[in-house]
């Protein structure tokens, strides 16, 4: 049998209720404006009437102007109790008003009616008469309807009931409550504080955070990942925190959970990618059916601003990197120029334009899975300019001229790259049926430079020195030396609108061991 | 009143801090009169008393154009700029 929940609470005359008592009881939840509310009245007063003493009727209503409003209009003698907090209408998980609980004296639940069914009630209360042999309701039933839905209870009001969650004692929430005073302004705290990246924020109060935290199946306290610098534990709770101030939707949840287990891996390294002089962030792309489900955009202006779940969950997931992490520019966070990107940076593949196979099939995952890539950028995008090209090698030449520049145009071996490839230049590639390991090909082709023209000159002090020349010996000097030192250090992906001869690229930080290696990671939703 | 949730891995404690007090007093020390009745002649004598422990110091005047309103942009900056404390005889 189940324990109902004990409560205290108290008439407007200012009497206390407690539940359990030493009797049985019948608990009966209500609320003014509910038509079925009032049609129970009469059979509630009767039965306080008729228990006496044997059973305590404890009748919480909802509002305190409906419980005045109630005893006036059926001039009742039970008392109504004020549960206007909701408290434990919440704490009973009622959704309907009149709900009906009947117990024993030790607070067991015996009966649970929902809304009124005539024969339900009068069953349930003439069976209570008799077990504690007090008389049954002396009414008239049969003027009553034999049957009435309830209303809405407004404990599951969507305006109250992420508060009461939130207020509960078993809210899912741990993480420190901040009081700001009414004097102050809540916007203007949070940038005093520090937690903004130079942005307004959502203020994240629990109600907001416990809807955030609806997006996930995940526990609340469950540690995702400990991130760098500061080994801050990042939970699911202190994640939610950050990307309500992100302006993110509940659904964007997993994405956001995920991209942070996977920039807090090794490989990827996301100490390195704050802390670098060089002004390194990451750029998250996303593939699978997710993208279509939370609205990302991967088409028009997919790498631009305008789009609420691109826009909001890189900076969420960069927020988190601040706050829980730490990083924080002047702290551990050096960047010379920073970059734009560090406000937020993600987008999705444009999948179906993609005619080679995502990043993430590429990777080893399923077409059916969703997936969040993440690369490290210290550029871009820069624009890659072919309105010419008419077939694929020439555009795989410009693709390769235009990376050139990445670092330096002499730092070969130095970086990877994210290539976004725009629709127009798919088709281009495609003339010529290009795959995607030709677009690397010929990027490596046209970007090899002899040693010798890689060597520091008069004009830039950058490239290899004299000290290097005189190891490997003249003649080495003609080995060719393409840009990237592996045609896996070239990422390719398709987004964009489909008119413009445009494609972009991410030029990358150091790339591998010493520095920071793409992470794709499945999104579990 | 709004509460909201500590987004940090809350190691620092959240509480609007007070500025780092040096332990001695130099430079200029900048008075601050709200225009509230009286308020000058407290003023007043605090300088003489300021002046007189630190001779080295310089001390400036300013008033607020009125108590009921927060100090005009022009004379906080001015304030801030020209001076290392400020001393503001807040209220009766």
């Amino acid at each position: 049998m189940a324990e109902l929940t004990p409560f205290l609470l108290e008439s407007a005359e200012g009497e206390k209720f407690s539940f359990p008592g030493d009797k049985p009881s019948v608990i009966c939840f209500v609320k003014e404006d509910c038509p079925t509310c009032n049609e129970v009245m009469p059979v509630l007063e009767a039965a306080f009437r008729s228990f006496g003493s044997a059973v305590s009727v404890l009748v919480p209503g909802q509002t305190l102007e409906g419980n005045a409003k109630l005893k006036k209009t059926h001039s009742l003698s039970v008392p109504i109790l004020d549960d206007s907090s909701l408290k434990v209408s919440f704490a009973y998980d009622i959704d309907t008003v009149p709900s009906m609980f009947i117990s024993d004296a030790a607070g067991n639940q015996t009966d649970a009616l929902i809304g009124f069914v005539r024969e339900e009630w009068q069953t349930a209360l003439t069976r209570l008469a008799e077990r504690t042999g007090s008389s049954a309701p002396d009414l008239d039933w049969s003027v009553l309807p034999a049957w009435r839905p309830g209303c809405g209870s407004l404990s599951v009001d969507p305006a109250i009931h992420d508060r009461l969650q939130a207020e509960a004692e078993n809210s899912p929430l741990r993480a420190r409550k901040i009081q700001i005073g009414s004097m102050d302004d809540e916007f203007e705290f949070m940038f005093d504080q520090g937690f903004s990246d130079g942005l307004p924020l959502v203020p994240p109060t629990p109600e907001r955070v416990i809807r955030m935290l609806s997006g996930t199946r995940r526990d609340a306290q469950e540690l995702v990942a400990v991130m760098p610098p500061n080994m801050g534990e990042a939970t699911v709770e202190k994640i939610a925190i950050n990307a309500v101030m992100a302006g993110c939707k509940p659904e964007y949840m997993p994405v956001i959970l995920t991209a942070i287990e996977a920039i807090c891996t090794d490989e990827y390294n996301i100490h390195g990618v704050m802390a670098t002089t060089m002004g390194a962030s990451p750029v998250m792309v996303v593939n699978g059916p997710i993208r279509e489900r939370i609205g990302m955009n991967m088409k028009l202006g997919a790498l631009g601003q305008g789009n609420r779940a691109n826009a909001t969950i890189g900076r969420a997931v960069r927020l988190a990197i601040r706050n829980i992490g730490g990083a924080r520019p002047g702290g551990t966070e050096r960047s010379t120029l920073g970059n734009p990107m560090k406000f937020t940076m993600c987008f999705a593949e444009w999948e179906e334009r993609n005619p080679w196979g995502s990043l993430a099939q590429e990777r080893g995952f399923k077409r059916e899975d969703s997936v969040v890539s993440i690369f490290t950028m210290t550029s871009g995008p820069t624009l890659i300019v072919d309105q010419d090209a008419r077939g694929a090698a020439h555009l795989g030449g410009t693709f390769g001229l235009c990376l050139e520049s990445a670092f330096h145009p002499k730092a070969h071996f130095g970086t990877d790259v994210l290539v976004v490839v725009c629709p127009e230049h798919v088709d281009t590639f495609m003339v010529d049926n290009y795959s995607k390991a030709d677009i690397r090909r010929r990027i490596q082709e046209v970007t090899s430079r002899p040693i010798r023209d890689l060597v520091a000159d008069s004009v830039s002090a950058v490239g290899i020195k004299q000290a290097m020349i005189d190891r490997m010996g003249e003649g080495a000097m003609d080995r060719m030396i393409p840009k990237f030192r592996s045609e896996e250090d070239i990422h390719i992906v398709v987004a964009g609108s489909e008119a413009g001869k445009f494609s972009g690229a991410f030029h990358g930080w150091a790339t591998g061991e010493i520095g920071s290696i793409s992470v794709s990671r499945k999104i579990e939703e | 009143m709004v509460t909201i949730l500590d987004p940090t891995d809350e190691r620092e404690p959240v509480v609007r801090q007070i500025s780092p007090r040096s332990g001695s007093i130099s430079g200029s020390v900048a008075l601050l009169d709200i225009s509230k009745p009286r308020g000058n002649v407290l003023l007043d004598r605090l300088e003489v008393l300021l002046k007189d422990q630190f001779p080295k110091i310089t001390v400036n005047r300013y008033a607020k154009p009125t108590f009921t309103k927060p100090a005009p942009e022009s004379l906080r900056q001015e304030i801030r700029d020209n001076n290392d404390f400020v001393i503001e005889g807040l209220a009766d």
